[in-house]
């Protein structure tokens, strides 16, 4: 199939490599102008509201695409939010990859930055560590540790403090490292043998590994978004996830915030939905799914296949 | 002004509206930090003392008496370098040190020479506040840079020259200094030093008891030397089809800035904010707006802007966005619901003591009662001991007041002139 795209200009279904919108005419492979979508201006301010109308720019970050040595991933907006506060980086990484997931807490101050700047940070110092030749666990702590530091350093004070959840993995050759905080989560997909590899720090997972309720009960419970853990000036003392998980064949990591999830948590079942497809088509797909059931929140998916060489 | 403070801007709001919502409600808290205390502060300063000697000042003696004392007080509280004067006000103004129009920089001979002329002042003739103020400006007009600040102390009504002629003096003067006016006595009138005060971005207080004058001088002074910059302003952009309605400072007191705007340009205009030390003020900010559509992108309905001249120092954004989440767009700020019960509790203490003045005992009952309510609800206890001079309280909750029949008079203005003195939030709230 072909990757399907909005239009810019009348939102009808666009296919990659048409130059024109069939609905409307409009040519698709001239950048868009910038343009105020409302009021038509073209003066923005440094923060990114119009001049003269003050919304918001349709941000950089309302849709980002990125690929990197096999791996690809899709950030979106979605459909109910004025901003997309989820970040995602990856990376190439010695003989692997690496990625960062983080998902900015939307009712902390300026949630965008601090997942940018946990992604960010985040990233470069798993790859710088695993380059000096750390093992990789020591590597995603070191980076989780950095990324606290970063998102922690944005607060004005602790009242005022940005943050976001967390989540990196590591494919190696034959194992992958999985670490995080809060609720964004790694999937391992390969059919039946599909898992979950993070844990959320949720009030909902809280619950159920206490016994307290089933996951059903849970996940249907007013509280089943409160996060528990976080990183930012205001987390306190925060226990950083670190695991492995070596796989017995090929399949595919899956990193994603609950933009996602929230349609699709079960590992099977995202097996089961997942093209077959080059990452950046899979990662596209995922997250029209996650927009076709409704978009409430910000998506983001990185796909990593994780190939039979590898597996070696 | 090389030892500027660091100052920052938080907002304070809740940007959900409703569907068709239109009213968008933030407080905006300005602070400085680290702005230079007392006498090392690097911004020059000039200080015009202006002490009513009309001849009522004589009845009783200890008014003339106090006011010469807390002049004198005032005046050594100057550091050095200090450009300042002293002006005797009565049916006209008068120099008293230095003798000719000027200002002249304090040092220990000047500062002994300003005492010593204070002394020999006698009280004679009559009021005319809009001729002092006019000495003042003129005072001022040669140190056009720095902190310029006045204190104005009188004990009458201003009956020797026109409203108009006030209103005139008042109107040359703005902007040109800060003048911090204090009553003494019970013969003056409320309203009228508030309008001054209030033009020129100064304090307005009632000092009961003419012995309180010296420690009430020395705190103003100190206070307008610890100002480290002059001539701050509010900048506010609001967006094309959106309507400021008001620009209110809410902490540490009630003073509307709606009417002091100067535009900038289409979008934009500018609050003059006076002189700033190490402090933190509140204003209440409320843009109208166009309805938007729920789940369209987030706006800025207003761009709030900390000026020192032409540079910008801090910044702000009051934004707006629509839901159909009710539990979203419901949520009242506590600042904002604090700061509107706060301008609720001065408009219903003025309110209420002018409609006892005016014999409208229902009116007065109900206004003064709900003021209670609020003071005791805000936790303003300064406020509601006022009150309580003015009432009998049988039920502070629901405000639930009698009138006294004997009334201090100096109680009604003290009450009259303190009602638009705000508390901060309570803790746990905002």
């Amino acid at each position: 199939m072909g990757a399907q795209e909005s239009c810019p200009g009348c939102g009808s279904d666009v296919f990659a490599g048409e130059a024109f919108c069939e609905a409307c005419g409009r040519s698709l492979t001239e950048k868009p102008a910038a343009a105020c979508p409302e009021c038509g201006a073209t003066a923005f301010s440094e923060d990114g509201y119009c001049e003269r109308c003050g919304v918001l720019r349709s941000g950089d970050r309302d849709h980002l695409e990125a690929e990197a040595g096999g791996a690809a991933g899709v950030t979106d907006r979605g459909l109910r939010h004025s901003r997309n506060e989820d970040a995602m980086a990856l990376a190439v990484a010695g003989p692997g990859i690496a990625a960062v997931v983080c998902d900015g807490v939307s009712t902390s101050p300026i949630p965008q930055a601090a997942s940018q700047a946990a992604a960010d940070t985040g990233l470069a110092v798993l790859t710088e560590r695993l380059a000096a030749g750390d093992e990789p666990e020591s590597a995603t702590r070191a980076a989780l540790t950095r990324a606290v530091e970063a998102v922690t350093a944005l607060a004005a004070s602790p009242h005022d403090a940005p943050a976001c959840t967390y989540v990196s993995a590591y494919a190696g050759p034959a194992a992958v490292t999985v670490g995080w905080v809060g609720d964004s989560r790694a999937y391992w997909l390969d059919g039946d043998a599909s898992r979950q590899l993070t844990a959320d720090d949720s009030w909902a997972a809280e619950m159920v590994v206490h016994g307290a309720l089933t996951e059903a009960e849970a996940q249907a419970h007013p509280n089943a978004h409160a996060i528990i853990a976080w990183l930012g000036a205001d987390a306190g003392e925060i226990e950083q996830h670190v695991t492995t998980f070596v796989p017995d064949g090929p399949g595919t990591l899956l990193l994603c915030s609950d933009g996602l999830w929230n349609y699709y948590p079960e590992p099977t079942r995202l097996a089961a939905v997942l093209p077959d497809a080059d990452p950046l088509t899979a990662a596209r797909h995922l997250v029209r799914l996650a927009l076709d059931a409704g978009g409430r929140d910000n998506i983001t998916v990185v796909v990593i296949p994780f190939t039979q060489e590898h597996a070696q | 002004m090389s030892e500027q403070p660091d100052f920052s801007i938080r907002i304070d709001q809740n940007k959900y509206l409703p569907q068709g919502g239109q009213e968008v409600h933030a407080v905006v808290t300005v602070e400085s930090t680290g702005a230079p205390v007392g006498v090392s502060t690097g911004a020059s300063a000039s200080e015009v003392i202006i002490i009513d000697t009309s001849g009522s000042m004589d009845y009783p003696r200890n008014k003339m008496t106090s006011a010469i004392k807390a002049a004198q007080a005032a005046v050594d509280t100057l550091r050095d370098g200090v450009n300042f004067a002293v002006v005797s006000g009565s049916s006209r103004a008068t120099m008293v040190y230095p003798r000719a129009e000027e200002l002249v920089p304090a040092s220990a001979r000047t500062r002994t020479e300003a005492k010593a002329a204070l002394g020999r002042l006698t009280a004679t003739g009559g009021t005319a506040m809009g001729a002092w103020l006019s000495l003042a400006g003129r005072l001022f007009a040669r140190h056009p840079d720095g902190i310029r600040h006045a204190i104005l102390l009188t004990d009458g009504k201003n009956q020797h020259e026109t409203p108009e002629q006030l209103d005139q003096a008042v109107a040359a003067s703005v902007g040109r200094f800060v003048c911090d006016c204090r009553g003494v006595g019970t013969d003056w009138e409320v309203a009228e030093l508030r309008k001054v005060a209030s033009a020129l971005l100064g304090s307005m207080d009632m000092v009961a008891s003419p012995e309180a004058l010296e420690a009430d001088f020395r705190a103003m002074t100190e206070t307008a030397m610890g100002k480290a910059v002059a001539d701050v302003a509010l900048r506010v952009w609001t967006p094309q089809n959106a309507k400021l309605r008001f620009v209110k400072q809410v902490l540490p007191s009630m003073e509307d800035l709606t009417g002091r705007r100067t535009d900038v340009d289409e979008r934009s205009g500018d609050y003059p904010l006076g002189a700033w030390g190490s402090e933190s003020r509140d204003y209440h900010v409320c843009v109208e707006v166009p309805p938007g559509e729920v789940g369209a992108r987030e706006k800025r309905v207003a761009w709030i802007k900390l000026m020192l001249g032409d540079q910008v120092v801090a910044s702000g954004n009051v934004l707006a966005e629509w839901t159909d989440d009710e539990a979203q767009s419901t949520r009242i700020n506590p600042k904002v619901a604090h700061y509107t019960g706060q301008a609720e509790l001065a408009e219903n203490i003025q309110v209420g003591l002018q409609a006892r003045k005016e014999g409208d005992l229902d009116t007065a009952t109900a206004r003064l009662g709900r003021a209670v309510a609020l003071a005791h609800e805000s936790g303003n206890e300064a406020i509601a001991g006022l009150l309580g001079k003015v009432v009998d309280v049988d039920d502070p909750a629901t405000g639930r007041v009698r009138l006294k029949k004997d009334v201090d008079k100096a109680d009604e203005m003290s009450l009259d002139t303190r009602s638009t003195k705000t508390v901060r939030t309570r803790k746990g709230e905002g």
